[in-house]
């Protein structure tokens, strides 16, 4: 046997692997999509109805305003932590990172544990104006859990960007003259570049998939997965949901691969 | 250029100590003074201290309490590094990855503020300068070893600084490039005229560079003298074993000799010591007949090195003498010759514990 067979024959097992598990399906749903009475025109309809097309687009900014969030309070608190020394830190560390542990189903639970109508934040603003706030059952609570979902696994990955940055780099612009603020825009965070589009890119594509946070705290927010169930259990609209999912595939598809794309570019700009 | 000629500020470190955090006492209390324009360097072995001295100078280091830091008679020790405008190069050269190579060099002019037309001027000039010209636009990853240091002080130089701080700028390079760029480095420090400390472990680097040179052992200065001064008249037995070859030489001393078990040798010393050490420089050692000479020896080994001999001499210390003769001075293995030293070429050392 040739060595160049050989390795086909090798490469037999993932191309049926492939082809079973992850190319039918995904033909078979692309197909399902425009099977619908409209024809290949109900992928037009996720964009055309407004129904879908509101979800769709608060599906995106639900994603992205987690993502930025995320990014904003991992990169504090990864810098922080990275950076001093005090007692109780590893505590800290592993407090924060915590909810790795969990999934969605538990996530959801611990937001109406914390923001439900018997919740802490509802007792609490009781007490003081003499109302329950109450808004776990929001797309609010919703961004909460997504937020106590993503910034674990983004503090972590900036946390080893933060340990790898080169501390010369840094006493170098300031024997420059620069400040803490130029030193951060000019050095930090360009190198931390590559750290915050690879864990953006995973918060985001997280925030618009994530199901089990969602279905725990209500069956009528308004986000993409949510529609797709609901379409596929309850109306029986095989069509449609397929539809949406080829949608909120493609548009996760489409920010992984830009995000990828930058962080090539950024990893070598940053060498 | 004539507008940097002549720019500098003097430095003086009155009892800067260091102990790090963890107990670590890297620098003991020093006071030095370096002059307007002066390049003075720090020499020394691993670990001894320099680029803590360094690091307090430049203001990323805090000296212990009652150490001060002074430019131009101005305390500045509690003035941090952004506000003291110095330039500094540093070891792994610090640049910065996301920028071009003359992004680079106008980090410092930026950051000032200094409009543009400026900026791109005084780039343009320090690339000149520094012999880099084509390679502006590039990425840093994309220059070589030399370029990079270059660029590192084209860097440094843009902003104009009262004091330049180099830590070990040559050592990343191979012998052949850091010998060259050393005499460029020295030109150019020269033209400059601004006070450089120069950090180093390379003897030679040190005395070729600096006006004077600090030789430190231990984190504490051992000797601080011109290139000629710690060469020729070293105060202690570390110093003449650091800087250069070094034969010592312990014997005692009787009658203005030093009595050898080859001979006696004249020595400037009216004082008859049972114990004494000196030193004798290998190249001021003449290799004569051995008849007539005072000292003689046998010769262990010969190294023929191109422009000199070096050769090993046994039975004429109670150590093995190093002797550096003319490549035309024939001798064999086991010849034995005689040793004419002067007695200005014997340098007396304190005892040493
Ligand atoms: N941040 C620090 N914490 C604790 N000890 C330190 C720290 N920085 C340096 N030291 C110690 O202080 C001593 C002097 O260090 P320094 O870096 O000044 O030496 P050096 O002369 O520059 O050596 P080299 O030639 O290897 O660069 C060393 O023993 C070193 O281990
Ligand atoms: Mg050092």
């Amino acid at each position: 046997m040739s060595h160049k067979s050989f390795v086909w024959l090798c490469l037999l097992p993932l191309a049926v692997l492939t082809v079973a598990f992850f190319l039918l399906p995904m033909v078979r749903l692309v197909v399902t999509g425009a099977e619908g009475p409209q024809g290949l025109a109900g992928y037009l309809a996720i964009l055309s109805e407004p129904r879908y097309r509101a979800t769709l687009v608060n599906t995106v900014l639900l994603a992205a305003a987690t993502t930025v969030v995320t990014l904003i309070v991992a990169t504090v608190a990864g810098m922080f932590l990275q950076r001093h020394r005090f007692p109780g830190r590893a505590v800290l560390i592993a407090m924060l990172t915590f909810p790795l542990a969990f999934p969605g189903v538990v996530v959801g639970f611990m937001i109406i544990l914390l923001a439900g109508r018997q919740g802490l934040i509802g007792d609490f603003s009781n007490r003081l104006f003499g109302e329950k706030l109450v808004f776990a059952y929001s797309i609010y609570g919703l961004f909460l859990g997504y937020l106590y979902f993503s910034i674990p696994r983004v503090i972590l990955t900036i946390m080893a960007a933060v340990q790898k940055l080169d501390v010369g780099l840094e006493e170098a612009a300031r024997s420059l003259g620069a400040g803490p603020w130029a030193v951060q825009r000019d050095v930090v965070l360009p190198a931390l570049a590559p750290a915050f589009v690879a864990s953006g890119a995973i918060a985001f594509a997280t925030a618009m998939g994530a199901f089990g946070t969602a279905f725990t705290l209500a069956t009528n927010i308004d986000v993409l997965p949510m529609l797709i169930y609901t379409e596929f259990t309850l109306a029986a609209n095989f069509s449609i949901s397929a539809a949406l999912s080829v949608g909120l595939g493609i548009i996760t598809w489409f920010i992984l691969a830009l995000a990828r794309s930058f962080s090539g570019s950024a990893v070598a700009a940053t060498g | 250029m004539s507008a940097q000629a002549g720019h500098g500020a003097s430095v003086r470190i009155e009892a800067c100590g260091k102990t790090f955090a963890d107990g670590t006492r890297a620098l003991e209390p020093a006071t030095l003074e370096i002059a307007r324009g002066e390049t003075l360097v720090l020499l020394g072995p691993s670990g001894c201290g320099k680029t803590t001295m360094l690091r307090i100078i430049a203001g990323l280091e805090l000296p212990d309490a009652g150490g001060r830091v002074l430019f131009d008679d101005k305390d500045m020790t509690a003035v941090p590094i952004e506000r003291r405008n110095v330039g500094m190069v540093f070891q792994s050269y610090a640049l910065f990855p996301n920028m071009t190579v003359s992004d680079n060099i106008g980090y410092g002019l930026k950051i000032r503020g200094i409009p543009n037309k400026e900026r791109a001027a005084r780039v343009a000039e320090l690339v000149a300068l520094t012999n880099i010209s084509g390679l502006e636009n590039r990425r840093i990853d994309q220059l070589s070893g030399g370029q990079r240091q270059r660029v590192a002080l084209a860097r440094a130089v843009a902003i104009r600084p009262g004091i330049l701080l180099l830590d070990e700028p040559l050592t990343a390079l191979d012998a052949a490039l850091r010998d060259r760029l050393r005499g460029e480095l020295n030109r150019l420090l020269r033209a400059l005229g601004i006070t450089t400390i120069y950090v180093t472990h390379d003897q030679s680097e040190a005395m070729e560079l600096g006006d004077r040179v600090v030789v430190m052992q231990k984190g504490a200065i051992a000797q601080i003298g011109t290139p000629r001064e710690i060469y020729f008249t070293p105060r202690r037995r570390f110093v003449a074993e650091f800087i250069g070859a070094a034969n010592i030489v312990e014997a005692a001393i009787e009658g203005g000799y030093l009595v050898l078990p080859g001979g006696r040798q004249p020595i400037h010393c009216d004082v008859d010591m049972p114990a004494a050490v000196a030193m004798i420089r290998p190249e001021t050692i003449r290799v004569t007949s051995a008849g007539s000479a005072s000292l003689s020896g046998t010769v262990d080994s010969v190294s023929f090195i191109g422009d000199r001999q070096r050769l090993v001499v046994s039975g004429a210390s109670n150590r093995l003498l190093t002797v550096d003769a003319p490549n035309t001075v024939r001798v064999r293995l086991g010849e034995r010759i005689g040793l004419s030293i002067s007695p200005d070429a014997v340098r007396l050392l304190p005892p040493e514990n």
